[in-house]
C-alpha cells in the first residue's frame, strides 16, 4: 500500500525546483527506512544545506518525492528548531542559551554578538552573511559560554574575540 | 462487564471502555477537549483529570486522566475531589491563556464546547495579565471560516480531518505554544467532509461559512429532524431556521447511520432552498404567454379544469420527493397512469438493486455497520463522489485493522495514537475497480482501471473464483486472474466481507457481476457478508419499492396521444431524458401541472405550476440505499414570516387537487394517514406504519418542541407585518410543535430529536445526554426502519457475461464519472455548492489524448447522443483508452439536455483553434 | 570538544570502564586500537556464549541505570520487550540526542570512543532481539556524527555489523539519523516519533516502546552511556560492576560526573557511582574568582536546585531522590551567590517553555506563563500572588499531571527555586501584598 511518486522535475509555483541530485539524496534516504516519511526531516536539511533554509517550494517537492502528505511535511519543518523556513545568512550563529551558559555570561555575550552585527537574535545581517538564533544546550558546558557557527563549535568566546572569531567566516 | 466505584455509587461498566467514556455514558459529567466518541482518546489536553484510588482504603489517590485509564473491575474513582476539580480548573485556564474572549462576535457561541466545559469547571477569573497570542487567519474556502485565535490546541481537527477521514491539506504546523492548525497556503479544503470541522472542533475555529453568511445563534433556530436528500444514503440532519431561510444544517446523531459525520454536499448544499427564484405561489401560463400567479382556489379550480378536458392523465413521480407525494399523486391518477419519473434504464437498474437485496442471500449493512467490514470489494462505484457518506465508513472498515492489531498487543482500540502507531499503514483489504482514479485510491490493497464492461467481468470473475458453479469469465489475461484470486481469498479469509456496486455507471452487467459474489459468498456460508447497492437519489429505493412505470413509458404515453394530461412531481424531466424527446412528449400535452419548489425547465413548460415545499417545509418518508425508511419533518411553516407564498407540501397539493378534481372539498388529511395508505398499498412498504412516533406522540402530554426554550424574539419577529403576535402554526401531521412549547429534554427516550440540548451541554456534543453509551445509539432506538430482510442463500447466478471492452476506431465509450459537488438536481442549485463544483471538462486517458495530440486544458469537440459540445480536457492517468468521462450532472449546464444514460459512443476530437464557440459552449 | 580531566595514566581498565581507552589529545579510538583494548570481545562472547535472556540477566544483575537522567534500569527495561517465536524483531534505538542543560558526557563518548557504543549496540540488540540499530544523534553533533558514521563503516567492514556478524548467523545493522533539533526528542517515545519523520510529539505510554515502539515493532532505546557500560558487564560480569561502586552506592558502575558554571576548572571525570558532590567539586577545582557556591543543580536543568549543604551526599539516583531533586545526568551546574535565581530559574523555564512540543495544555500554555511571570519578578514588576500562582504551576507542570516528563522537569527547578530561595523571588513584587487579588481582572479583559 505504498505511495508511488512519480519520477520527473518537481517545479513548483514559486519557481523553486527540486535538484535531481537532491532528490536522489532524498529517495537513497527513503530506502533506509522501512516508511518514507521517516527520511522527512533528511529530505528538509538535504535541501537546506543547498539553498541555506528550505523554500516554500520544496515542501510540496519534497512531499511529491517521498509520497507522502504536504501538511505532514511543513509540520515537520515547522516543529523542527534547525529547519530554516526563512531565509537565512552564508553564516548561521547559533549561541548556546541554556543554563550553564546562561551562568557564565551568555546575555553578555549575546548582547556584544548584536551590537557587533547590528542585528537582533533572529535577525540576519544585511548583507546576508551571518543570522543569530539561540540553540539549547550544545553539551560542551565546560566550554560556555559556547557558539556553534556552521558546524564549528566555539567556547569559552568572550565579547572582546567577536571580531576575529568572525573574520574566518566570509 | 465490571463495577466501578465513582464518588461512593458503585455501577457496572463494559470493561472494555476508558475511564472518561465509561462515566460519561453513566451520564457523569466530566470535562474533556481532546477525546471524542468517534476517535478515541490520545491524552492530550489533560482535561478529564479524576482522582483515582488503589482500593477502599486509599484515601490520597492519584490524578489520572480518565480518557487514558482503562476501566478495571473494583476501581475507586472521584470525579468530585477538590485536587481534581482545581486541577481541571487549571487546565482551563491555561486553555484560556490566549483565548481571544470573544464569545459575544464568536459565533461559536451558545453551542460552544469550550463554554461549557469552562462552566463546567468553575473557571470564571483571569489572573493572566500578559500579551496574548495571536495567529493570521486562512481562507479555507466557501465553506469553513477560520479563527485561529480561538483555538485551544486540541488537535482534533487534525485528527478527523487526516486520521478518520483521509484528508491531505490540514495539518498541525509549529511547535510549544505556537501550534497552528491550517494549510499549508490559504486555499480551499479539498476534504469532502471538511464541514465536520465546524462539529469536532470544540470551539469557534473553525465555522460554518454558509451560516455565518446569515448568521443565528443556536437558541434562536427552528429545527426538525431531517434526513439529507442530497443523495441516497440517508444520513440524518438537523437544519435550523430562521426568518424563513434555512441557516445551517448540523449532523443529527444516529447511531446506525451517519454517526456524528456528514459529507459536505449535505451539510452545505442546502442553499436551493433559500434560493430567491423559487416559486412561492401557484402560476399559470397560456400558450407563449407570460406566467400569472394566483390564488391557491384559482389555481386547483384551473388545474382541475384542465385536467378534466384530458382524455386520459398520467402522473410522473419523482425519486427525489417523499413517498407520500409520489402515492399521493397515483392515488390521483390511478396507479395504471403513474410512472416513477425514473428512465427506463435506471428503474431497471434500480428494480434489479432491490431484488439483490432482498434475494442475493446478504444484508445490506447499515453505513455503521460498514465500519465493521474487513474485506470491501468496490465494482464501479467512486464513492467519495456517488455517496460520500458511504465512502467515510468505508475508510474507517479498513482503518479497523488497527484496532484488530493492537488487541493483538493488549491496546485498547480507544488509545487512538497507539493503535495508528501499530497499524501504520495496514489496513482491512479494500479492493476498487472503477474507471477512473478516485480519492480511496491512496487506502486500497488495490485499485484496477477498468471500462464498465470489464469492471463487470472482473466481478463475475471473483464470483466464480469464490464458487465454481457461478459463471466464469473467459479470456482474462494473468494479471487479471490473479487479481481476482487474491479479491476472492480476501473476501473468503474475511469474517465480514462486503461488496459494493451502484449505479454510477449505469451498468446492470455490473450490478448482476455483483450479485453473483453476493450469492457465491452466500453459498459458501458466508452469512455475515453485506452487499451495498448505491442509488443515485434520496428516494431511488422508495420509489423502486412503490412500484410504477419509467419516465420513458410516460413519455410515450403523451407522444402516442395515448394521454394527454400529465402531472409532474418535483422532477425535472429534462435531467433524465433527452430535450428534444421530452419536448416533444409535453407537446402533446394538453394539460401539464407541475409541483415543483424550483424552477426548472420543467416546471417552465407547466400550464400550472404549484409551488411545493422542499424537505425543509414538507415532512414525508424516503427510502435510503440500505432500505431504510426514514421520515423527515417539516422544519417551519412557510408562511408564518412570509404569509404571501403558498408554498404546501408536495403531498397536500395532489390531495387538494384530486379533490377539486373530483369535486370534491377538500379534507384535512394527515400525514399518519397518508403514510399508513402508502404502506397499505405497496407490500414492500408495509413496515412503514411502525415507523415513526404517530402524530398523537406525546412526552407528559406534552408536544415536542422544535424551537430552544430560550428561543427569542417571537412576539417582534413578525412585527413589520402585524403588531399583534399571530398564533403559532399548528402541526397536526407530526408531535413537533411549531414553537418552544413542548418538551425538549433528554431523560426520556425519544427517537426523532430536532435538537441537542441538555444542561450545561450546548455544543453537539450534547448528543452524549441522548445515547444509551456515548457513541453508541440513541436511547429510544435509532430513526429508521429497515425495510430489507435478506433471504436465504439461494437464487440462480446471473449468465449474460459482457465481452471484454475494446476500444473502437474513432469512437469513444462516454461514460459519467459522478461528481459529489453538484452532482444532483438540488445541491447544483445552491450557491456555496456551486463554488466547489469541478468546471465541466472531458476526462481522456493520457494516451488517447496524445494520439489526438490534446494537451491538458484544449478544447475537445465531443459529438455524442447528437449533441455536439466543446470542453475543455483533462487528462486522466486512470481511464482505459477509448473511454472519456463527463462529469455528471454539471455537464448538462454546458450540453443544455445531455442526460445520464448507460452505454453511449460518442466522436472526441480536438477542437477547431479558429472555432468560435468558447469552451464550454454547446453547439447543435 | 569537551574533556575528560584524569590524565590517561589515571585511567584503568578495570576502574575505568568508559574512558580507560581515551587519548590525552582527544582524538577518537579507530577499529583497529578499539580491537587490540578488548574491543568487540564482549559481542563474540555474547554470540558464543549468552542467550537472549542470559545476556538481558546479566544486564539487570548489574544493576546499570538509565544515565539518560530517569534512572531506570536497562536490564529491566530489557526484560519487557516483546520478543520470541511469533514477536517481529524490532529495534534498539541509542538516544544520543543530549540535549539537557548542563550535560555533556555522551558528546565525549560519541567523539572519542564511537566503538564503544556500536558494541554496546550490538549487545543490546542481541538482548532484544533487534533486526536494526538507529542512533539518534542531535543536529548539532557535526563532530560526533563523523566519528561514528566512520566507526560504522570500520565496524561493517570487519564483519560486527550486517548480515551474518563475524560468522554467527546472526544479522544486525546500525544507521545513524541526525535530528533537526528540539529538546523534547530526547523523550524517548517523542524520539520515536521524530526518527519516524513526525513531529517529535511524546506518545502515550502503554504501550510502551518495548511492546509497540518504531513502526509499530518492539524497540528499546537506551542512552549513550549506558549503552557504552554493556560491554565491560559482558566482559567482566555483573559483580565486578557493581563492585566499582563499591560502598559509595547501591547503583553499579562508573558514573561521567562533571560540573559546569564558575568553576576553576570545569570538565569530566569517569568516578565511581556514588562520589559525592564535595569530591566532583573540589577536582574542578572550586569556585573561581572567590565566588561562593549558592546552590547547584545535581545533573541537569530538569533536575531541582540544591544547597552547598547537599554536597556531601552521594550522588547517585536514590540518595538526590530523597532531598526532593533527581540526580538526572550527573553533571553538576553550579551557581555563584552573586547570581539570581529568579533569572536563572527564567532562563531554565524559557527553555523548558520554548522546547515544549505543545501536545498538552500545562506544558504548552503553563510554561509560557510562568516566563512572563518570572520575568516580572525579575524586572521588578511582580505582583502580589505571583509566588503562590508559580507555585501552584510547579504541583499542576508535574508527574502524571502532563503528557511526558518535560513540565515536571521544569517545574523540578522551578519548585526547589522557590523553596530554597524565596526571598530572591518576594523582592520582585512590588505592589503590597493582598492588592493585586482585591481587584481581580475579570474575565473577558486583555
Amino acid at each position: 500500500m505504498t505511495t508511488t511518486a512519480t519520477i520527473g522535475t518537481t517545479i513548483a509555483s514559486d519557481g523553486f525546483a527540486l535538484d535531481p541530485a537532491d532528490r536522489e539524496m532524498i529517495l537513497e534516504e527513503r530506502g533506509h527506512y522501512p516508511y518514507p516519511q521517516a527520511a522527512c526531516i533528511e529530505a528538509l536539511k538535504i535541501v537546506q544545506k543547498r539553498h541555506g533554509h528550505v523554500p516554500d517550494g520544496a515542501i510540496p517537492a519534497i512531499a511529491e518525492t517521498l509520497g507522502i502528505r504536504v501538511a505532514d511535511v511543513e509540520g515537520v519543518a515547522t516543529f523542527y528548531s534547525l529547519i530554516f523556513r526563512q531565509p537565512v545568512g552564508r553564516h548561521v550563529i547559533l549561541i548556546c542559551d541554556s543554563s550553564s551558559c546562561f551562568l557564565t555570561d551568555y546575555e553578555e555575550l549575546r548582547d556584544a554578538f548584536t551590537e557587533h552585527l547590528g542585528i537582533q537574535m533572529g535577525q540576519t545581517t544585511a548583507d546576508g552573511r551571518f543570522t543569530l538564533l539561540p540553540v539549547c544546550c550544545l553539551g560542551a558546558c565546560d566550554r560556555g559560554p559556547t557558539i556553534l557557527i556552521g558546524e564549528d563549535l566555539h567556547g569559552p568566546v568572550t565579547p572582546g574575540e567577536i571580531p576575529r572569531l568572525l573574520e574566518a567566516y566570509a | 462487564m465490571a463495577t466501578i466505584h465513582v464518588d461512593g455509587n458503585d455501577y457496572e461498566v463494559e470493561d472494555s471502555d476508558n475511564l472518561l467514556h465509561a462515566c460519561l455514558s453513566l451520564g457523569l459529567d466530566i470535562p474533556y477537549f481532546c477525546w471524542h466518541p468517534a476517535m478515541g482518546s490520545v491524552g492530550a489536553c489533560r482535561q478529564c483529570a479524576v482522582k483515582q484510588y488503589k482500593d477502599a482504603d486509599d484515601d490520597r489517590g492519584m490524578l489520572v486522566m480518565s480518557c487514558m485509564a482503562p476501566v478495571k473491575d473494583d476501581a475507586y474513582i472521584s470525579i468530585a475531589d477538590e485536587e481534581a476539580k482545581a486541577f481541571r480548573e487549571t487546565v482551563i485556564e491555561f486553555l484560556m491563556v490566549n483565548h481571544p474572549h470573544d464569545c459575544p462576535v464568536c459565533e461559536e457561541g451558545g453551542h460552544c464546547h469550550l463554554q461549557d466545559m469552562t462552566v463546567m469547571t468553575g473557571h470564571d477569573r483571569r489572573r493572566y495579565r500578559f500579551r496574548k497570542r495571536t495567529h493570521r487567519n486562512q481562507n479555507l474556502g466557501p465553506f469553513i471560516a477560520h479563527e485561529m485565535n480561538r483555538c485551544i490546541t486540541c488537535y482534533r481537527c487534525t485528527r478527523f480531518y487526516q486520521d478518520y477521514a483521509g484528508g491531505e491539506d490540514l495539518g498541525a504546523f509549529g511547535a510549544h505554544d505556537n501550534v497552528y492548525f491550517g494549510r499549508v497556503t490559504d486555499g480551499t479544503l479539498e476534504s469532502e467532509f471538511s464541514g465536520n470541522l465546524t462539529e469536532v472542533c470544540p470551539t469557534g475555529v473553525f465555522t460554518d461559512q454558509t451560516h455565518s453568511d446569515h448568521y443565528t445563534r443556536k437558541w434562536d433556530l427552528q429545527f426538525a429532524p431531517s434526513v439529507c436528500h442530497q443523495c441516497a444514503s440517508g444520513c440524518n440532519i438537523s437544519p435550523g431556521e430562521r426568518y424563513g431561510d434555512i441557516r445551517r444544517i448540523e449532523n443529527r446523531y444516529n447511531g446506525d447511520v451517519n454517526g456524528y459525520f456528514l459529507c459536505d454536499r449535505g451539510r452545505f448544499g442546502y442553499g436551493y432552498v433559500n434560493r430567491k427564484d423559487r416559486p412561492t405561489r401557484p402560476e399559470c401560463r397560456e400558450i407563449d404567454g407570460e406566467a400569472r400567479t394566483m390564488e391557491v382556489d384559482e389555481a386547483l379550480d384551473l388545474a382541475a379544469d384542465r385536467l378534466r378536458g384530458a382524455r386520459r392523465i398520467i402522473g410522473i413521480g419523482s425519486p427525489r420527493a417523499s413517498l407520500e407525494s409520489n402515492h399521493r399523486l397515483r392515488q390521483l391518477v390511478g396507479a395504471a397512469n403513474f410512472s416513477t419519473g425514473i428512465e427506463a434504464g435506471e428503474l431497471a437498474r434500480i428494480r434489479r438493486m432491490e431484488a439483490l437485496n432482498r434475494e442475493a442471500g446478504l444484508a445490506t449493512p447499515s453505513l455503521c455497520e460498514i465500519e465493521q467490514c474487513d474485506a470491501i470489494l468496490v465494482l464501479g462505484e467512486d464513492l467519495i463522489q456517488s455517496a460520500a457518506r458511504v465512502a467515510l465508513s468505508v475508510r474507517q472498515a479498513v482503518r479497523g485493522k488497527g484496532a484488530e492489531l493492537g488487541a493483538e498487543r493488549g491496546i485498547p482500540e480507544w488509545n487512538a495514537e497507539a493503535v495508528k502507531t501499530i497499524a501504520q499503514d495496514a489496513g482491512h483489504p479494500l479492493f476498487l475497480a472503477t474507471p477512473d482514479v478516485t480519492k480511496l485510491d491512496g487506502i486500497a490493497a488495490h485499485a484496477e482501471r477498468l471500462a464498465p464492461d470489464d469492471i463487470a467481468r472482473l466481478g463475475f470473475a471473483v464470483a466464480h473464483a469464490l464458487d465454481s458453479t457461478a459463471p466464469a469469465v473467459d479470456g482474462l489475461d494473468a494479471a487479471m486472474s490473479r487479481l481476482v484470486e487474491r479479491i476472492a481469498d480476501a473476501l473468503l479469509a474475511a469474517k465480514k466481507p462486503l461488496v459494493i456496486a451502484g449505479e454510477s455507471l449505469g451498468s446492470m452487467a455490473i450490478l448482476e457481476a455483483a450479485g453473483n459474489i453476493a450469492r457465491a459468498l452466500g453459498r459458501r456460508q458466508r452469512s455475515d457478508a453485506g452487499l451495498t447497492l448505491v442509488r443515485r437519489e434520496a428516494n431511488s429505493v422508495g420509489l423502486g419499492l412503490l412500484g410504477g412505470e419509467s419516465l420513458d413509458w410516460a413519455l410515450e404515453r403523451l407522444e402516442t396521444g395515448d394521454a394527454d394530461g400529465v402531472v409532474i412531481l418535483e422532477n425535472d424531466l429534462y435531467t433524465r431524458l433527452p430535450a428534444p424527446r421530452v419536448d416533444s412528449a409535453l407537446g402533446w400535452a394538453a394539460a401539464i401541472v407541475v409541483v415543483d419548489h424550483q424552477r426548472t425547465p420543467t416546471w417552465e413548460r407547466a400550464n400550472i405550476g404549484l409551488p411545493a415545499g422542499t424537505f425543509a417545509e414538507s415532512d414525508g418518508t424516503l427510502v435510503s440505499l440500505e432500505g431504510r425508511a426514514q421520515r423527515f419533518y417539516q422544519v417551519f411553516d412557510p408562511s408564518y414570516m412570509r404569509p404571501d407564498t403558498r408554498i404546501r407540501e408536495s403531498w397536500r397539493w395532489l390531495h387538494a387537487l384530486h379533490a377539486t378534481l373530483e369535486r370534491q372539498p377538500v379534507e384535512t388529511i394527515l400525514l399518519d394517514d397518508l403514510t399508513q395508505a402508502v404502506a397499505e398499498d405497496a407490500p414492500a412498504l408495509a413496515p412503514l406504519h411502525q415507523n415513526t412516533p404517530e402524530a398523537m406522540f406525546r412526552i407528559h402530554g406534552l408536544k415536542l418542541a422544535r424551537e430552544p426554550h430560550r428561543y427569542s424574539g417571537r412576539t417582534a419577529m413578525r412585527a413589520d407585518l402585524d403588531v399583534n403576535e399571530p398564533r403559532a402554526p399548528m402541526d397536526l401531521d407530526t408531535p413537533f410543535a411549531f414553537s418552544m412549547e413542548g418538551y425538549a429534554g433528554y431523560r426520556e427516550p425519544r427517537r426523532e430529536v430536532a435538537f441537542a440540548w441538555a444542561p450545561g451541554w450546548n455544543s453537539p456534543q450534547a448528543w452524549n445526554k441522548f445515547q444509551d453509551e456515548v457513541g453508541g445509539h440513541l436511547r429510544a432506538g435509532d430513526p429508521g426502519k429497515r425495510l430489507f430482510t435478506a433471504a436465504a442463500a439461494g437464487g440462480d447466478y446471473y449468465t449474460e457475461i459482457p465481452a471484454a471492452f475494446k476500444p473502437r476506431e474513432g469512437e469513444w465509450q462516454v461514460i459519467d464519472l459522478p461528481q459529489l459537488f453538484g452532482g444532483d438536481d438540488m445541491s447544483r442549485r445552491a450557491e456555496p455548492i456551486r463554488e466547489r463544483m469541478t468546471p465541466p471538462q472531458v476526462a481522456l486517458n493520457q494516451t488517447d489524448a496524445a494520439e489526438l495530440g490534446i494537451g491538458a486544458g484544449d478544447a475537445v469537440s465531443i459529438a455524442v447522443d447528437g449533441t455536439r459540445f466543446r470542453l475543455p480536457a483533462r487528462l486522466s492517468a486512470g481511464l482505459p483508452p477509448g473511454v472519456v468521462g463527463l462529469p455528471a450532472g454539471s455537464i448538462q449546464e454546458v450540453t443544455g439536455g445531455l442526460t445520464p444514460a448507460a452505454v453511449r459512443w460518442g466522436a472526441v476530437a480536438k477542437a477547431d483553434h479558429d472555432s468560435q464557440a468558447p469552451a464550454g459552449e454547446a453547439r447543435p | 570538544m569537551s574533556r575528560i580531566l584524569q590524565s590517561a595514566g589515571e585511567r584503568r581498565a578495570e576502574t575505568h570502564p568508559l574512558t580507560w581507552r581515551l587519548h590525552d589529545d582527544q582524538s577518537p579510538v579507530l577499529l583497529e586500537e578499539y580491537l587490540d583494548t578488548q574491543g568487540y570481545a564482549a559481542v563474540t562472547k555474547a554470540l558464543e556464549q549468552h542467550t537472549y535472556e542470559s545476556l538481558t540477566e546479566e544486564v539487570k544483575s548489574a544493576n546499570l541505570r538509565g544515565r539518560g537522567g530517569a534512572g531506570f534500569s536497562a536490564g529491566f527495561k530489557w526484560s519487557l520487550t516483546m520478543k520470541g517465536e511469533g514477536v517481529p524483531r524490532g529495534y534498539i534505538v541509542c538516544n544520543a540526542d543530549e540535549m539537557e542543560p548542563g550535560t555533556f558526557k555522551d558528546r565525549l563518548l560519541m567523539e572519542q570512543q564511537p566503538h564503544l557504543l556500536i558494541e554496546g549496540m550490538i549487545l543490546a540488540g542481541i538482548a532484544n532481539r533487534a533486526k536494526q540499530g538507529y542512533i539518534f544523534l542531535r543536529g548539532e553533533y557535526h563532530l560526533a556524527a563523523a566519528a561514528i558514521q566512520r566507526a560504522l563503516a570500520d565496524a561493517r567492514a570487519d564483519g560486527w555489523l550486517g548480515a551474518d556478524v563475524r560468522g554467527s548467523g546472526w544479522d544486525f545493522d546500525i544507521a545513524l539519523h541526525t535530528g533537526a533539533g528540539r529538546y523534547i526528542c530526547g523523550e524517548e517515545t517523542a524520539l520515536i516519533n521524530s526518527l519516524e519523520g513526525k513531529r517529535a510529539n511524546p506518545r502515550a505510554k502503554p504501550p510502551f516502546p518495548g511492546q509497540s515502539g518504531a513502526w509499530g515493532l518492539p524497540t528499546v532505546v537506551n542512552n549513550v552511556e549506558t549503552l557504552c557500560n554493556v560491554p565491560g558487564i559482558v566482559n567482566h560480569g555483573a559483580d565486578w560492576f557493581q563492585a566499582l561502586s563499591g560502598d559509595l552506592s547501591s547503583d553499579g558502575g562508573t558514573k561521567l560526573y562533571g560540573v559546569s558554571g564558575k568553576v576553576n576548572n570545569p570538565g569530566l571525570w569517569e568516578l565511581p557511582m556514588g562520589t559525592t558532590g564535595n569530591r566532583i567539586l573540589e577536582l574542578a577545582g572550586g569556585m573561581r574568582d572567590g565566588l561562593t557556591l549558592k546552590s547547584w543543580l545535581p545533573g541537569g536543568g530538569s533536575t531541582g536546585f540544591l544547597l552547598p549543604e547537599h554536597l556531601e551526599l552521594a550522588l547517585d539516583f536514590d540518595t538526590i531522590g530523597k532531598t526532593g531533586s533527581r540526580m538526572g545526568t550527573g553533571l553538576l551546574t553550579v551557581v555563584a551567590d552573586n547570581q539570581s535565581m529568579v533569572s536563572l530559574t527564567r532562563n531554565l523555564e524559557e527553555f523548558f517553555s520554548r522546547e515544549s512540543c505543545g501536545w498538552c495544555t500545562p506544558c504548552r500554555d503553563g510554561l509560557p506563563w510562568s516566563v512572563k511571570l518570572l520575568r516580572a519578578l525579575e524586572a521588578g514588576e511582580g505582583e502580589a500572588g505571583d509566588i503562590e500562582l508559580l507555585e501552584q504551576m510547579a504541583r499542576d507542570l508535574g508527574p502524571g499531571k502532563t503528557f511526558c516528563a518535560h513540565a515536571p522537569g521544569a517545574a523540578m527547578p522551578l519548585a526547589s527555586a522557590i523553596h530554597y530561595f524565596r526571598d530572591e523571588f518576594e523582592r520582585g513584587i512590588t505592589r503590597p501584598k493582598g492588592e493585586a487579588h482585591a481587584d481581580p481582572i475579570p474575565v473577558g479583559s486583555v
